[in-house]
């Protein structure tokens, strides 16, 4: 028997799959509930930069196909939202850029291919902030995304798309991509889960590169069980991507019904100290008694070089951003500006008109900081900061097993509201940045609400132990309601 | 640590980014405030300290260098290309470089 179409957005990945398998419903109907879902909500919201319904479709009867064939691959005949920083082979990616407007990629990144081999359906690609620099979706070229809870706000950044698209029930699951907290920020901010893997736990191959030693990509979900069931597909070690790490995946769902008794949960006195507000540090204590009621136990943890990380991401994100942007130059793919009169005026004018104002910004900060007489003051010493604070972090996981406190600073903001001083909007990122220099997992889940919008707890894992956040997640998500919340019917 | 309008034009140079003049002061002033936030780090002493470019200090993985062409070169080649600006002969077009 057919379900009726208007439950479909709500069911869990888990379940999408058990009714596809059963033949409850196939994937061409679910595909095109959420095609119209978008058709409905998007034009507000404007998660998408590019949906193909056509390829949708004949994705999804390809998968009913399979089904037909008695296929149980993980996702298959899922619809999934890919941020559109991650190469499709035949389809536009932008990486919010005029840059890339017209770029279409020759080959496939690896997490499309895996997520392609596993079934899944690709809905659409999801607007982010231009070349994942921003905290709020508003540097993107084709326009900010608007929060689902409350449509003046921001939905963070850079994966705003994926996490208000998942918030607001356009597709089941997103994938993300996180550099100092452009997964778990824009999560928090939309309700929504996402986790950022270890560092070389997902193939970079295709994503296109902000700064090459602190992006990874991961799953955004409703919930921590989805996101164990995205991961599984996402990881394991990439000959194309030469940082992919030769680490061991098991099934990341094994984990989850485990309890958490006895689990020892590290809270920084850093994230806990005047500059997080009031009402924010409440949700924070509200979530840690809860998870203290499940039996795990609270340790005071200090990452004592934690002030450091934002100076430091800032300097070290925009030197590796200048050089990996300098790829655009108008010469293979991409923009190119008009009538050039030699060489040298076609690249100035190609990356003058191309890149939007943002992310000139991080290349002249990133080219300066790596310039001559300047290179030993910023970057080597950022370098030797950043291994700081990855000391600091080894110190703690010798005595807890989770570190937990807030995401972001404060629940969403108006739009608008950060966009003339850039160290505000820097300084969304202070609870995350830290994660991405040290090379952990991390993730927010849903913990509340403050004036009615969604705030985020934050776990970080121990290096490659990316199942006990998930396990920890899981089991706070069995007893709160939070990741069930919606904000559109 | 301020940057100078100078600097600033000359790193603009480097990173082949131009801006317009009545851009200046409002880039000089917000990069003034961003060099200001990572200055933050000079008071921290960390002559002891290794610098680390990878969080698994993990080192350059290298591959054999072996020849790995798809069976179809030409056919490849033109697909590659489809996505350049402009293209001749199975070659990249860019704007005469020697007269």
């Amino acid at each position: 028997m057919t379900k009726p179409n208007t439950e479909l957005h709500n069911l869990t990945i888990a379940e999408l799959h058990s009714g596809l398998q059963q033949k409850q419903f196939s994937s061409h109907e679910l595909t095109e509930h959420f095609l119209q879902r978008i058709a409905q909500l998007d034009t507000e919201l404007n998660c998408f930069i590019s949906v193909d319904a056509e390829r949708a479709l004949m994705l999804a009867d390809e998968a009913d196909q399979r089904l037909a064939n008695g296929d149980t691959a993980d996702l298959l005949g899922i619809p999934i939202a890919q941020k559109d920083i991650f190469c499709t082979r035949g389809m536009r990616t932008s990486c919010g850029s005029k840059m890339l407007d017209n770029f279409i990629p020759p080959y496939d990144a690896t997490v499309i291919a895996r997520m392609q081999q596993a079934g899944a359906v690709m809905l659409g690609k999801t607007n982010m902030d231009e070349f994942a620099m921003g905290s709020s979706n508003e540097t993107s070229y084709y326009g900010p995304v608007k929060n689902p809870w409350n449509t003046n706000t921001v939905p963070g950044g850079s994966s705003g798309g994926s996490a208000a698209a998942v918030a607001a029930r356009l597709a089941p699951a997103a994938t993300g991509t996180d550099t100092g907290g452009s997964i778990r920020q824009p999560a928090a901010l939309c309700g929504i889960t996402g986790l950022k893997p270890t560092y070389g736990r997902v193939s970079r191959y295709g994503m296109i590169a902000f700064a090459s030693s602190l992006d990874q990509g991961g799953p955004m979900t409703r919930s921590a069980a989805d996101a164990a069931v995205l991961l599984n597909t996402m990881v394991g070690h990439d000959p194309l991507d030469s940082t992919s790490a030769h680490a061991e995946c098991s099934d990341f769902t094994k984990q989850l019904p485990k309890s958490i008794k006895g689990l020892r949960i590290g809270l920084p006195k850093e994230y806990f100290d005047q500059r997080l507000n009031t009402a924010m540090a409440d949700k924070v204590h509200e979530a840690l008694q809860q998870l203290t009621a499940l039996g795990a136990e609270l340790v005071d943890i200090e990452l004592p070089n934690s002030a450091l990380s934002v100076p430091a991401y800032y300097v070290i994100a925009p030197a590796e951003a200048s050089s990996n942007l300098s790829r655009f130059d108008g010469v293979r793919y991409g923009y190119r500006c008009e009538n050039p009169t030699d060489l040298e005026d076609m690249y100035t004018r190609t990356r003058s008109e191309g890149f939007g104002d943002e992310v000139k910004r991080r290349i002249l900060v990133g080219a300066y900081a790596l310039s001559a007489g300047y290179y030993d003051a910023y970057y080597r010493k950022a370098q030797q900061i950043r291994r700081l604070i990855k000391e600091d972090f080894v110190k703690a996981f010798e005595k807890v097993d989770v570190i937990a406190g807030p995401t972001s600073p404060s629940p969403a903001f108006a739009l608008g509201a950060k966009q003339s001083d850039p160290v505000e909007m820097y300084l969304e990122d202070i609870y995350t940045i830290a994660v991405n220099l040290a090379g952990l997992p991390g993730m927010s889940i849903p913990a509340g609400f403050i004036d009615e919008m969604p705030v985020g707890l934050q776990l970080v894992g121990n290096y490659f132990d990316e199942s006990t956040i998930l396990n920890t997640a899981h089991q706070y998500q069995q007893v709160t309601d939070w990741h069930q919340r919606s904000p559109i019917d | 640590m301020t940057i100078s309008k100078e600097q600033i034009i000359q790193t603009a140079k480097l990173a082949r980014v131009k801006l317009n003049d009545n851009e200046m002061d409002d880039i000089t002033q917000r990069l003034s405030s961003i060099l200001e936030l990572v200055d933050q780090m000079q008071a921290v002493d960390t002559s002891a300290v290794e610098p680390m470019a990878n969080s698994l200090d993990a080192v350059q993985i290298l591959r054999t260098d072996q020849v790995d062409e798809p069976a179809d070169k030409i056919a490849r080649r033109n697909e590659l290309l489809e996505g350049a600006p402009a293209c001749e002969d199975g070659l990249f077009l860019v704007p005469r470089v020697i007269d």
